[in-house]
Order: C-alpha cells, then structure tokens, then sequence
C-alpha cells in the first residue's frame, strides 16, 4: 500500500508542477494577478506531495519491504536503521527523488522568503523551479520508479553496497544534492530577470544570498565525499579526478565565480549578462554532471547502474533547459547596459579576473573528462585522462587565482591605485615567502613545489591580516578603537575573509601532506613494530569479530611516541555476509598536525601480516579549510544588509 | 555582428550535445587492441592435454587460424562456448585455445565437460602470454593470418552476428 | 561496484580460510612473541625498487576496473602487470621503456597521463590557451570601455557609507 501511496503522490506532484511551471509565467507576462498569486501554494502542495512520496520510501526501507525492487537491490534484514534510510538514496532511482526533494525545498524556500520581491519576479522564478522539477518526476516515473514492485517478493534484499554502509554515506548525498540543486534557484532568477526584462543591481543583491547557501552546501558536500574516501577506501587518497567527483567540482568552480560576479554587478551594475550567463552555466553544469553520472558514458567507480533510455531522456532534458536558456539569453541579453564606470585596474576588474580564471578551471576540468569522450566518437581511438593530467593543469591554474585573491579585496573600488595597493601588500608578500621557507624548513626538507604552495597560501593570508590591520587599526586611529572598529566590520566582509582564509588552509593541508607524508610498508608478527617519523606502531596481533552483517579480522595496533602509548588502533579487513566482499577499513588517528593512518594488507607466510602505516601532516586542513569556507559563506548570508532589505521592503 | 558572440554558447552547448549523445552508443571501458595489422606476439606454451609438447608462434605459420582466450573460472566464457564448439565443427579453420591463469586439471574437466572445439589448447598458466596480447577480460578472440599478423580482436563472447557479418567474411579473404 | 568486487572467488576462499585460521596463528604467535618481537621487516624485498613500481604504476589504468590505477586495484590483471612491471625494472629498464610496454599492448588507453602528440595536442594546451586567450579579452574589452566617454555609462551615486571596501 504504501509503496502505491508513494507512486501516486508523484504523479501528483508532476501535476502541481505542471501547473506551477504554466500559470504563474503566464500570469506574469500578462499581468493577471490571480494567476501569479497561484504561485506559491501550487510550490508548498508540490512540495507536500513530494515529501510524502520520500516518507513512503523511507517507510518501505524501514520497513524492510521487498516487494519494492529498489529495497530489494539496496537492502537487507541485517542492515542497521541508520543504513536502511541512507539506503534510499543509495542507488539511482532513490537518489533522484532525493534530488525532487531537495529541489523542492529549494523551491519553498524561495516561496517562504521572497516577500520582498515583486509578484512578477516571484511568479517566474518559482515556474521555472517548477519546470525543472518537471523534468526530473517525469525521469523518475517514465524511467527511474523508485516504487517499481518486484514479484515474487524475495524474502532477502541484496544489501547496500558495504562501501555505503558508513556514517559519511547517510550525509554527504544530501549535503552535495542541497548544494547542487540549490543553483537552480540562482537559473531560477536569472531565466525570471532575462524574461522580464529586469536584470539589474537589484537582481543582483537579490540573488547573491541563494547563490552563497547553495555553494556553502555544495562545499560542505565535496568536502564531505573527500573525508568519505579518505577513510572508506583504505589507501589513503582523498582526490581522485573521478569523472563523479569532476561532475561536483566544475559547478562548484562556476558557483564561486558567480558570487563574485555578482558582487561586481550590485555594485556597479555592469557585466550583467556575463553574471547571468554565469548563474545558467552553474546550474548547467549541474545537469550536465547528474547527466554524465547516470548515464554510462564515463567509467567511474561512483556512477550509478545505466540504462541508454535514461541516457537519452536526461540528455534530451538537459538540450531543452540548457538550449532554451542559451537561446533565452541570446535573444535578451544583448539589450542589457553596460552599467556604471569602472576602471581598468580596479577591484572590479580583480573579481573579473577570478572569473576568468575559476571559468578556465571548470572548462579544463571538462576538457580532461569529456575528452577521451570526444576522440572516440570521432573514432580516433581510446584515450584516458586521469590525475596526472589534472593534476599538471589544475594547479597551475590555481596560482594566478590564489594571487588575485591576495590583491582583490584590498584593491578599491573603481580605481585601484596600484602603487598604493602593492606597497600595501609587500608585508604580505614578505611573509609568505619567508613563511614558506621557514615551514619547509621545520618541516626537514625544503622542497620547491611545496615552497611555491606555501607561499601561494601564506600570501592570502598576509593579504587578510593586512586587509583586517587596515580596519581595524588604520593610519591615525588609536588602538583603543580597536575593538569597536572590530565588530563593525559587516558580516559580509568578515564572511569573505574567512572563506579566504578557508583557501589558504585547504593549500596547506594539501601541500604538506603531498610533499611531507611518510609512508611504510611492512610485514608485522605480533609484537613487531615500526618506526615512522618519531611514531612508533607497535602490532599486537588480530582479534576476530562480528559486526551486525559482518565479521572481520581486526588488528590490535598501538602507537606510541617518546615510549608514551599515544593511540590504540583498528584496522579490520571486513567480509560482509551478503556481497562476499573483503573491505579494508583503515584505522585513523587524526590530529590537528598530522594524521596516522594504518591499514591491513594481506596475511602472508608465518602468520604475519602486511600493514601499511602512514602519517600524514596536516591532512585534516584540507577538510578544515572547507569548513571554513563554508562558515564564511554562512557568515556573509547573515549579513544585516540582506535582512535590512527583506524587512524593509515587506 | 555584437549579437553573434552571444550564440557562442549555443553554438558550444550544440557540439556538446552531439558527442554526449555519440557517447552514449559508446562503450567507455571498452579497450581496443593496437595490435591489429601488426604481428601476433612471440610465444611458446605447453599443450593443456599433453604438457610435454610445446606449441609456438613459428608452427602456426602458413595457416589462417584463430585464438580463442577462455578459462574454467569464466563465467562469460560458458555463454560463448555452446557457439564455438558448434563453430568449429563447421569451419575448416583451426581453432585454438588458450587457457588463461587457470589449473590444468581445471581446465581439462571444463572442456571434458563442456565440448571441446580446439585443434589443442596451450597453458598459459601466469598470464605472461595473455599480457603480451592485450588480453585484459575473458573471452576474447583472435583472427591471425598465414603470416602470423593479427586481424581481428573480439572483445566479450562471440555471438552468431559477429561470426557471420564479421569473422567468416575476413576469414574467407585471409584464405583466398 | 568497487574494485573490490573484481576479486576472483579463489582469493575470497583464501580470505575466509585465513580469518578461520586465525586463532590457531595467534596462538602460535603469542607463544613466540617474546622471543621474536623485532622492527617489522619491509613488506617487500627492495622498498626503493617498490616505490618505483607503485609510481610508474600509479601512472597506468587497471583495465578490469571502473577507474582506478594498478597501484590501488586489487584485480589479478593488476596484481599481474605490476608484477611485470617490476620484473622490467629489476632488469635495468627505465620507466620509458615500461611505459612503451604497455601502450605496445593495451594502447593510449591504459595511460592515465596522456601522451603529448597532435590528437591530444587542443587537450594539453586548452588550458593555457584559454587562460591566455579569457584573460586577453577581458583585457581589451574593459581598456575598450575604459576608452568610452562618461555619458555611455550609467551614472554613479556615491557610496553612502564612503567606504571603498564596501563590497
């Protein structure tokens, strides 16, 4: 019954969104407010039926009913509760209502919080939120029926992939789909102002808090999968250039370029149709990876089971939204001004530039997945591109970047007096390298790819400090203004110096633990031990256990430094009843300056087995620095202004 | 003219839609062998029924034939073999086999059990041979010609199709 | 599905025999740790020779997998080709060498770094170019508006606040 219940509630909410997508855009080119104002109940019953939908699959994994083929494929009696609801997005068809879901509550958000938009601007944005989410049911229920019944029921479910069976699995899909589909709510905007004829500064302002939420969530969700792999997978790699994990990146670098190019156009007015372009490529992008993920054209160890029908179908979707919006924008765009004045070194041309640059980096990336893609179509042979290819030309790309992110907010506004500014930053840039130098140094060895990211990170924050110093203690001001001066800097600012420095911390994370991790590989007996840059890892043998649709072999490791134990760790080699799999689980002592990181190899002649014992320095800044750009992305948003504008013009 | 540049990305989403649309008739994992039109690769095995005798790249010469990569643990290999063992009651041209990672004993009692349609299969017991062929999946099949070049390489199993719009034809001009 | 999955069922079977075995092993371990407790012994005979292997390695495509280097899969083809590429290196072969290796047999395909010739030629200078070419028109389009005189811009109200950071 209720998997009927479900089945139904989406044709139901297909319908609203039918509705949703047609009347309020008409009622807003003609102007018949009966129309518009049909809007939002249309978006809160949308969403009342999709949720009702989810709970029902919910139920059903719950539930343990295996009569609905999805839980049978993705479920077992053994499977604990918290894997059993994580489960429901653990496969394709699942995973789609998950992303019907998140686009509408996006969509009722944007119902909940739009009072202060004219009615026109809130009819069009939420029909075209509405015709993307036709789109998607229609995939789901021609293609992608999560409640498609199985007969006869089996009396055992497959069981969730082991891989999935983890406490990263049940947030990081919903964290990277809120952050995904959230930038349907900046196309959302942007298709409404090119219809209407109202692309603007206002615009600007208004869309600039949906585009920052949605990208806080989308770096919290990479972040996320990052940390996932890295203690899942067992050997220690957090970034793979997996055509998945491309597919997240690429909107990622576009949504950061359209935060800021958003800032050019509120304050200036100008670039505007580049900024709408920019929040269409985003959204784009967005379809473009769920599509190359579903679909079987790339191999990856993350894509979901494929289908050509299903191919086709997101394909043809992503030709008529991506198409229509292209040719939306070719039609409109041209007419838009060129707003106000500014110069030609200026912090507007700074921002500029980070767009420019964080564009190149998104096409590159797609240049390198897409590419082996492109040559066999045209019949000129298999190639792959993988991490060495990435790795050559993305880094490279992020220098310049991270240098203007150094320079532009500290440039002015207009005219940025470029003597002026770089006296300014010669601190900063003196500090960075002697940093990077000194780092090196403690750190053993200097090494020079790891000097020139020191220096890259340590440049941004020198550019901070001096920006704050600047604030908060400027040219003839007494320190006791300190404090007041302080709190006066206005969140968005505050927000944007900590997601700066989020960067900054990401580099070093990512640098030291590339150029300073040591690695070692050895066969241990009980009561060996080994030595790893002042660590010693001491085996105390295997102890068998049983996990709750499990049993593994786990090792007994202690650490211990300058004779004191420091860390008991437990890497298991696990076989989980179902899929016969062995799974490596590394064992991770994490710290605020380095990882260990142990993980058991195979068993070998004697009795001893083979361990591979890492410490990683600093690894966890690449995670802490996400975190932060997050934080700072949360902190902008809070920003009295935008709450100052919503209240007032109520 | 100014509008022109604002269908460019019209004009990039078009291209794109053409190859992801290309792509999906394509097969990504799929490897194709640089080793067509070139010489099959040196190799000397024991038989799999009489390990004494050796069987090489020299005593193929002069003949047509084909090389057929199978293994008891395959379970794609059960699929093709049905076809295969018909096949070669057929054809005049010699098949052989080559039994890829796997135990003697174990591969003696898969064709006991299963048919047999080699002229003789060959051990090839570390996979050293299947390596120098390309060979990276079971079953996969090869048309090699009187000059020891190889001309075809079938990836997966062999299917009535592919022997009748593919390897008869090539197979009756390698011979003529 | 994972790499994981590519293990053939005879390393499975070992896997479970082993866990079974276990406490007979351990057993047998504590009655000697005592005596034997040592610094654990490389896992490899040559670790300099292994770090070699598993960068070349790290380079190269494991063909029965998803997506993954022969360095990380556990499949037997991979556990087979870097054994062969071992055995190249230990008899004085350089990494060029194994590199052909492999393309002679499995082509481009099995490179994760592809090769630099005309066909992969836009691949590895996009990239470059597209900066060159992104940070060049934006150059000239805003020297082009810089150049415009004032009455074909909008005018500008002054900031309030007067605050040049003000973003």
């Amino acid at each position: 019954m209720i998997p009927e219940i479900g089945h139904f509630s989406l044709w139901l909410a297909l319908g609203m969104a039918l509705v949703l997508g047609a009347v309020p855009l008409v009622g807003a080119q003609t102007g018949r407010a009966d129309f518009m104002a049909l809007a939002r109940p249309l978006s809160y019953l949308l969403f009342f039926f999709v949720a009702l939908a989810f709970a029902c699959l919910v139920a059903s994994f719950v539930g343990h009913d295996f009569s609905v083929r999805y839980v049978a494929t993705n479920s077992n009696t053994a499977l604990p509760l918290q894997y059993r609801i994580a489960g429901v997005w653990g496969g394709h068809e699942g995973s789609l209502l998950l992303w019907v879901q998140m686009l509408v509550l996006w969509t009722v958000a944007v119902a909940l919080f739009s009072r202060h938009l004219p009615k026109e601007v809130t009819a069009r944005i939420l029909a075209v939120m509405g015709m993307v989410a036709v789109g998607f049911l229609l995939f789901m229920l021609l293609t992608s029926n999560p409640f498609d019944r199985l007969f006869p029921a089996p009396f055992e479910g497959r069981d969730l992939n082991p891989l999935l069976q983890d406490p990263g699995m049940v947030i990081h899909p919903p964290m990277l789909y809120m952050g995904y589909v959230g930038f349907s709510v900046a196309f959302a905007f942007a298709i409404a102002a090119l219809i209407g004829g109202t692309l603007d500064a206002t615009w600007a302002r208004w869309t600039r808090p949906w585009t920052t939420v949605a990208w806080m969530f989308l770096t919290i969700g990479i972040a996320l999968g990052s940390a996932w792999a890295y203690y899942e997978l067992g050997w220690g790699g957090w970034w793979f250039w997996d055509p998945v994990e491309n597919a997240s990146l690429m909107p990622w670098l576009l949504g950061t370029a359209l935060i800021h190019s958003l800032a050019v156009t509120e304050k200036r007015n100008s670039f505007k149709s580049w900024t709408v372009l920019l929040a269409i490529l985003a959204f784009s992008f967005s379809l473009l990876g769920t599509f190359l993920v579903r679909s079987g054209v790339l191999s990856s160890v993350h894509a979901f089971a494929t289908d050509p029908l299903r191919g086709q179908f997101i394909l043809a979707f992503l030709a008529v939204v991506v198409g229509g919006s292209f040719s939306l924008y070719a039609w409109r765009a041209p007419q838009v001004g060129i707003g106000k004045r500014f110069g030609l070194w200026s912090k507007e041309s700074a921002l500029l530039g980070n767009n420019v640059l964080l564009v190149v980096a998104a096409l590159a990336v797609m240049l390198g997945t897409l590419y082996p893609l492109v040559l066999d179509a045209l019949g000129m042979g298999k190639i792959s591109v993988g991490p060495p290819y990435f790795d050559a030309v993305f880094m490279p790309l992020m220098a310049p970047t991270v240098f203007l992110m150094g320079i532009g907010p500290l440039a002015r506004w207009r005219n940025a007096e470029l003597p002026a500014l770089a006296l300014r930053l010669r601190w900063a840039a003196a500090v960075a390298i002697a940093g990077a130098i000194l780092t090196g140094a403690l750190a053993g060895e200097i090494r020079l790819v790891a000097t020139l990211g020191l220096v890259m990170a340590y440049w941004i924050v020198g550019s901070v400090a001096t920006d704050l110093w600047g604030r908060v203690h400027p040219q003839g001001v007494d320190w006791a203004q300190a404090p007041a001066r302080l709190r006066q800097i206005p969140r968005a600012l505050a927000g944007m110096m900590l997601a700066h420095l989020g960067i900054a911390v990401f580099c070093i994370g990512v640098v030291m633990v590339k150029a300073y991790e040591v690695e070692s590989d050895v066969k241990m007996s009980v009561g060996d031990s080994t030595t790893v840059r002042g660590y010693t890892f001491i085996f105390d043998g295997i102890k068998e256990l049983k996990g709750p649709n499990y049993v593994a072999a786990q090792g007994q490791m202690r650490v211990t430094r300058d004779g004191q134990t420091i860390a008991d760790l437990h890497p298991e080699k696990r076989i989980y009843r179902v899929q016969q799999n062995p799974m490596t689980e590394a064992a991770i002592d994490s710290g605020l300056t380095r990882d260990l990181y142990v993980s058991l190899g195979e068993q070998v002649e004697g009795g001893a087995w083979i361990v591979r014992v890492y410490v990683k320095p600093f690894i966890d800044w690449i995670w802490f620095g996400c975190l932060f750009m997050a934080l700072g992305g949360l902190l902008a948003v809070s920003d009295r202004r935008y709450r100052r504008a919503a209240g007032a013009e109520q | 003219m100014k509008h022109v540049r604002y269908l460019v990305p019209m004009g990039i989403l078009l291209v794109l839609l053409y190859f992801l649309r290309a792509g999906l008739n394509l097969n990504p994992k799929e490897v194709p062998s640089p080793l067509i039109g070139k010489p099959a690769p040196e190799f000397s095995l024991p038989r799999l029924d009489q390990p004494e005798q050796r069987i090489s790249r020299a005593d193929m010469r002069g003949q047509v034939w084909m090389l057929n990569v199978w293994a008891s643990w395959c379970v794609a290999c059960r699929q093709e073999h049905p076809l295969l063992v018909q096949y070669a009651k057929q054809s005049k041209v010699p098949i052989y086999g080559l039994n890829y990672k796997d135990e003697r004993a174990a591969g003696m009692k898969w064709l006991a059990d299963f048919g047999n349609p080699y002229t003789a299969s060959i051990s090839d017991r570390d996979g050293r041979v299947g390596i120098d062929f390309g060979v990276y999946g079971v079953p996969e099949t090869f048309v090699i010609d009187r000059d020891g070049v190889i001309r075809y390489k079938q990836i997966g199993p062999l299917t009535p199709e592919v022997i009748h719009d593919t390897i008869e034809p090539l197979l009756k001009q390698l011979n003529s | 599905m994972t790499r994981l999955s590519l293990y053939s069922s005879n390393s499975i079977a070992n896997m479970r025999k082993l866990i079974r075995r276990l406490f007979v092993t351990m057993a047998w371990s504590l009655a000697c740790a005592g005596a034997f407790a040592a610094e654990a012994k490389p896992a490899s005979d040559n670790p300099a020779l292994e770090a070699r292997v598993m960068k070349i390695s790290g380079e190269l495509r494991c063909l029965v997998c998803q997506n993954e280097t022969i360095a990380a899969s556990h499949a037997d083809l991979a556990v087979d080709l870097r054994r062969q590429v071992r055995e190249m290196l230990q008899n004085g072969q350089n990494e060029q060498q194994v590199i052909e290796y492999m393309t002679a047999r499995y082509g481009d395909f099995v490179l994760y770094r592809p090769p630099f010739k005309p066909l992969t030629a836009l691949l590895w200078i996009g990239p470059a170019a597209m900066v060159v070419g992104g940070l060049g028109t934006l150059f000239v389009v805003l020297r082009r508006r810089s150049r415009l005189a004032d009455d074909a811009f909008e005018p500008d109200d002054k900031d309030a606040s007067g605050d040049p950071h003000l973003s």
